[in-house]
């Protein structure tokens, strides 16, 4: 604004500079010295910056050079792929369907939103605790959550040891199942909720006209909404994936690294190899890849919001 | 519209009905659980079973705790998370609405570039400043103190809270700000004067939101704080479920009391909820 005075601009800046300066440092400046950690010998209680080089990065991809962290590492990494892929896929499904199901002007509207959204408010430790019992297997003969269900049904032979089963399918664990659907319980109402705001942004008239020119309600949505909810499609995938590449207190409540590292994350491993076994230029390393693969999808995602705010 | 029966209207009622059904199970086993007795809950022929009575025994044990089984109770952690998310929320909503302000009107250079730079921070996996921000919490005195996860929530908050203000003031316009100036207002007065009373609704998306991630925020009240007793409810509800020997209605009913705060402000503002929600996939 042009009557803006010179002296007016430095106090507006000053206003805006202490949090600057602490995201600077707190941001920027930690995951600087997080770096240095991470090529650092730092092995134990004592801090020690000796400089290694990329030996910390090297012991967990070459099983080679890391033995039992590379294994893990690699076991995290795969988990963190299918983890990522089911429960993107489960949240952008049911979030849609639901989205569209509540955009039928629907009587009691906001009771079914609600309902849908509740997890959303609550902490991923609470969730965690109840997936805990719901999943938890028992024994064959004292039975428990799911399984006693199953049981009580007389479907004995679909029951299985959930997050307690070691069992891979190629690199797949499938005790991720359970830890996917908790994920999905908790994130499908905030993708539905993206997805109902983009619907409810699309004007009537577009639809009209489509009708107009002779599409069904199904050609419709295949033609004209499906098509403008690619953005939303979009942010979702960015929020919801960059959410699952750093998951960390859904899983460390609800079954932990599990057997044979079955529900293991980067996140844990960097937590446990951190603060219980003090490796810290490993939990560093681990923290720095994650910070990477994050800022993979974040930053062009960033840039490719700020483009499009300029240009409107 | 007939009310006639619609066969396709009553697919899409039973199908809404059905998910609301299954999102309600994790709400019915707390529930159900944290209603039973000890013995009752041990019973796995009525594990899925509604409680035989309305038992508040267990949430007595997660309140209080069970000193001869050395279970601790929940209440202080309870305290401790007001006491963690009431001064966190309103310092990052105030520091937020005053960055929102100058990033929306008073565009200094770089701006379009600290901005973003700014809003990286709310998507940075906070494994990557855990180490150096437990050294340096310990060493400005700060280590193991509530203080410390009040300061690490109000920063780690900035970005989101600065997007929503300033996402908030870029719709006032401009007009209203060059007609105060014209009456004489400067920095502090048009924001004393204007923006701030016609920021109201956005500090309650701000608050709400603020309120509700910091109450579940778990990693950093992990890293930072180690006695049991500091810790906030999150932290000493993971502690709860992962002991020993799981009673698990004392559990459940514990799950409930950290989950009824932030479930309470759900219900009632759900619409401020949802909006702070959006605003966080970046564009609102």
């Amino acid at each position: 604004m042009k009557s803006q005075s010179r002296n007016e601009r430095w106090i507006a800046f000053l206003m805006i500079l202490p949090s600057i300066i602490l995201l600077g440092i707190f941001v920027y400046g930690f995951i600087a010295w997080t770096g240095v950690v991470s090529v650092s010998k730092w092995d134990g209680i004592q801090p020690d910056y000796t400089f290694v080089g990329f030996n910390n990065y090297k012991q967990l991809f070459s099983l080679a050079l890391g033995g039992i962290s590379a294994i893990r590492f690699h076991i995290d990494l795969w988990n963190t792929f299918f983890f990522t892929i089911f429960f993107l896929f489960l949240c952008l499904i049911f979030g849609l369907l639901l989205a569209i199901l509540l955009d039928q002007k629907i009587k009691g509207e906001g009771i079914f939103r609600t309902i849908y959204l509740f997890p959303m408010a609550i902490s991923f430790v609470v969730t965690g605790v109840v997936w805990q019992w719901i999943f938890a297997p028992g024994t064959e003969s004292r039975a428990r959550g799911v399984n006693a269900l199953l049981q009580s049904l007389g479907l004995d032979n679909l029951t299985w040891g959930w997050y307690t089963d070691p069992t891979r399918i190629g690199p797949f664990h499938v005790a991720l199942i359970p830890v996917i659907i908790a994920a999905a319980w908790q994130m499908i109402g905030y993708t539905m909720a993206m997805y109902l705001a983009g619907l409810r942004a699309i004007p009537d008239d577009l639809r009209e006209a489509a009708r107009v020119d002779g599409a069904g309600s199904f050609g419709v949505y295949r033609h004209v909404v499906l098509p403008l909810l690619a953005p939303i499609t979009l942010s979702a995938l960015i929020i919801l994936g960059h959410i699952s590449l750093k998951i960390f207190d859904l899983i460390y409540t609800m079954t932990g690294k599990g057997p044979a590292f079955a529900t293991d994350v980067p996140g844990i491993f960097m937590f446990e190899t951190t603060f219980q076994g003090n490796h810290y230029a490993q939990g560093a390393a681990i923290s720095i890849i994650m910070l990477l693969m994050v800022a993979l999808i974040i930053i062009p995602y960033l840039i490719y919001s700020f483009r499009q705010e300029v240009e409107l | 519209m007939t009310a006639r029966f619609n066969p396709a209207r009553f697919a899409v009622y039973l199908l809404l009905i059905l998910f609301a059904l299954i999102f309600l199970i994790p709400v019915y086993v707390l529930l159900s659980s944290s209603l039973k007795t000890f013995a009752e809950v041990q019973d796995l022929s009525r594990l899925w079973a509604p409680p035989q009575g309305l038992n508040l025994e267990s949430f007595k044990a997660a309140w209080a705790g069970i000193p001869e089984k050395g279970l601790r109770g929940l209440a202080p952690n309870l305290m401790n998370s007001f006491k963690l998310t009431i001064p966190a929320t309103i310092l990052s909503a105030l520091l937020g609405s005053m960055n929102g302000y100058v990033l929306s009107k008073w565009k200094f250079p770089a701006a379009n570039i600290v901005f973003p730079l700014m809003l990286f921070g709310m998507f940075i996996p906070y494994q990557a400043v855990l180490v150096p921000l437990t050294v340096t919490l310990a060493r400005i005195g700060l280590g193991g103190s509530l203080w410390g996860l009040i300061l690490v929530n109000v920063v780690y908050g900035l970005p989101i809270t600065t997007l929503i203000f300033r996402n908030y003031y870029s719709e006032v316009p401009n007009e209203m700000i060059e007609a105060s100036r014209m009456d004489g207002a400067g920095f502090f007065g048009i924001y004393r004067f204007i923006m701030f009373p016609l920021s109201l609704p956005g500090f309650v998306v701000v608050i709400i939101w603020q309120f509700t991630n910091i109450w579940n925020e778990f990693l950093f009240a992990v890293t930072i704080l180690q006695k049991p007793e500091m810790q906030p409810i999150t932290v000493a509800l993971r502690n709860l479920s992962g002991s020993q020997i799981k009673e698990w209605n004392v559990v459940m009913a514990g799950a409930i009391i950290a989950a009824i705060p932030t479930l309470i402000v759900y219900i009632v503002m759900g619409r401020y909820f949802v909006r702070g929600l959006l605003a966080g996939s970046v564009k609102g």
